[in-house]
């Protein structure tokens, strides 16, 4: 009787399964080390603010926004019979809706109180509401769910700790706070594969999301240069320097193709 | 009779697991159900069929299905531990209970995990050891085997040797075969190389990457099971003449040895197409569990007498 064949199966088996969660063990998450408390005052002088104001724009032929299917939820399909795909968001004159200015560097040393207001991001229609935002580090977020339906709100971090949530109940709410920068944080929803969100988390307040008709503004400055960064989900990044002087607002303009 | 039929049926079903794990990794549905072993804060079994929408759909079913191939396979294993005779029989049936039991650990923790390669690749390699312990267990316990194979007069010894060799060594071939296809999907290297049958126009990637080298790993991989498969099915057909238990799964062999490889190079051309990709998977399984039926009939005569004379002896 040949009495190894078992034998031959469980040692592979076994070594399979060890090596695999030691492996899976091994590259878990990264300890973050604890912060000092942030400040509770600004400080930036108000008396000597400045600001940078401008808008983003798209060059050329915007693209046609492809039919998004639902099909795969009659839920969804309800809410948005005609829904249509929001990745590149073209405006009137080129304005370029979602993207995400920054100040990317510039900053110094200077640390900023955490905001005491909760930001919103809904689930709404079968779809993330806003689907760009900005939050700052700390401050509280709140993924509420707005629909009909179900869904999975899967937040997948490179440097923030990566969640998975389920919300199978209308007006179920998460809450979350980020422990670290990072631009940008993509929400989806593995439920209904075209939800996508992205949130620009940062160590200041100095971002901003443009809206239809394609501006930003970035308030209350200490007047210095600075790096301010634009984003966008598709068309990618530019960055450029801005100069603000005291009390003054600072033009910058960013165009993609 | 009743426990071969029951154990084909339990490797059937396992074939159909196997596929339905390959539509929630096709369509990227692994984790549209955050939580394990609930589903939504929900016992799995009583999980609304209402809510089974998007990839809900793909992952739920997989859930249920892998519950319902773990008990039927407990079932196996008590079956066999009840009136299997052979103790080596009883204990593949033993293993397989243990398999798929870490099999669904495995799947609740990829989930749970956010599926970490190493552990989807392994919950994928260790799906193929269980679908080949209900083969075996399917296979080992038919009438055919059982009574044991006739084989015909002549000096056939070490062409038998041979053939045993080679076809073992063309299973574990297939074996890591699947392994590396594993990774490629569960990488994301699926269209690291969008072209076939060439890659980026020529028959070597002219740029690397991770990604480029597990898939073209793959294709490579291929090319090899490929001379094995079809070195292995002459050699039984040529050299084992008559012997059809040895001459039909080496048929059956090459047949799913070109399907397979039709599938590979669709899944590549499509696109990723989720269905054809979920069915490259089990007919992956499918040549697997073949060729190892083969290599288990070439070993027969090595498992002594018929199995009459083991229920007599005991």
């Amino acid at each position: 009787m040949w009495r190894c064949s078992y034998r031959g199966l469980t040692i592979p088996a076994l070594a399979l399964v060890v090596g695999a969660l030691a492996s899976a063990a091994c590259g878990g998450s990264q300890e973050i080390a604890p912060a000092e408390p942030p400040p509770t005052t600004s400080p930036v002088d108000p008396a000597t603010a400045g600001h940078v104001a401008g808008r983003v724009t798209f060059d050329g032929t915007a693209p046609k926004p492809a039919v998004v299917r639902m099909e795969a939820d009659p839920n969804c399909v309800q809410q948005g019979a005609a829904a249509t795909d929001e990745t590149v968001l073209v405006g009137e004159s080129g304005s370029l809706q979602n993207v995400f200015v920054y100040v990317k560097d510039g900053l110094g040393n200077l640390r900023f109180p955490v905001p005491p207001n909760t930001i919103v991001l809904d689930q709404k229609g079968c779809r993330y509401v806003p689907r760009v935002l900005g939050a700052q580090v700390g401050q509280t977020m709140e993924v509420l769910n707005s629909d009909p339906t179900l869904h999975n709100v899967h937040a997948v971090p490179a440097a923030n700790r990566e969640f998975n949530t389920g919300q199978p109940l209308p007006g179920m709410k998460h809450t979350h706070t980020f422990s670290t920068r990072e631009v940008m944080v993509p929400f989806k929803c593995d439920v209904h594969p075209w939800m996508r969100a992205f949130v620009g988390v940062l160590d200041h307040p100095y971002f901003a999301v443009t809206g239809a008709d394609g501006t930003f503004q970035l308030t209350g400055l200490p007047p210095g240069t600075y790096v301010v960064e634009a984003w966008h989900e598709t068309l990618g990044t530019q960055t450029q320097s801005v100069t603000v002087g005291a009390n003054e607002t600072a033009d910058a303009a960013f165009s993609f193709t | 009779m009743m426990l071969h039929l029951f154990a084909a049926f339990v490797a059937a079903a396992t074939a159909v697991l196997i596929f339905a794990g390959g539509l929630v990794t096709s369509t990227g549905s692994g984790l549209s159900v955050p939580d394990w072993p609930t589903t939504y804060g929900w016992f799995m079994l009583t999980f609304p069929l209402d809510k089974m929408v998007g990839g809900i759909l793909y992952e739920h079913t997989h859930r249920l299905l892998a519950s319902a191939v773990g008990f039927f396979i407990l079932v196996l294993a008590a079956w066999l531990w009840r009136s299997e005779p052979r103790r080596w029989v009883r204990r593949l049936g033993y293993i397989a209970a243990a398999a798929v039991v870490a099999q669904g650990i495995l799947g609740g923790i990829t989930v749970l995990w956010f599926l970490p390669d190493a552990v989807s690749i392994a919950h994928a390699g260790l799906a193929q050891l269980v679908f080949c312990l209900t083969v075996t267990i399917a296979l080992t316990t038919s009438a055919g085997w059982k009574r044991g194979y006739e084989v015909p007069a002549g000096p056939k010894g070490p062409a038998l040797r041979a053939l045993q060799l080679l076809a073992a060594g063309t299973t574990a071939a297939i074996y890591l075969q699947i392994l590396v296809g594993a990774t490629m999907r569960h990488t994301g290297a699926g269209l690291a190389i969008p072209d076939f049958p060439l890659a980026f126009g020529h028959l070597v990637p002219p740029a690397w990457s991770a990604g480029i080298a597990i898939h073209y790993a793959h294709r490579v991989g291929a090319l090899v099971i490929a001379i094995l498969i079809l070195a292995t099915a002459a050699y039984a057909l040529y050299r084992q003449r008559g012997r059809w238990e040895l001459g039909r799964p080496s048929l059956l062999l090459t047949l799913l040895l070109a399907l397979q490889i039709t599938l590979g190079a669709a899944t590549v051309l499509s696109g990723r197409q989720y269905l054809i990709n979920s069915l490259h998977v089990v007919c992956g399984s499918f040549v697997l569990a073949t060729s190892l039926a083969l290599t288990l009939r070439a070993y027969r005569s090595r498992f002594t007498q018929p199995v009459e004379a083991v229920q007599v002896a005991a």
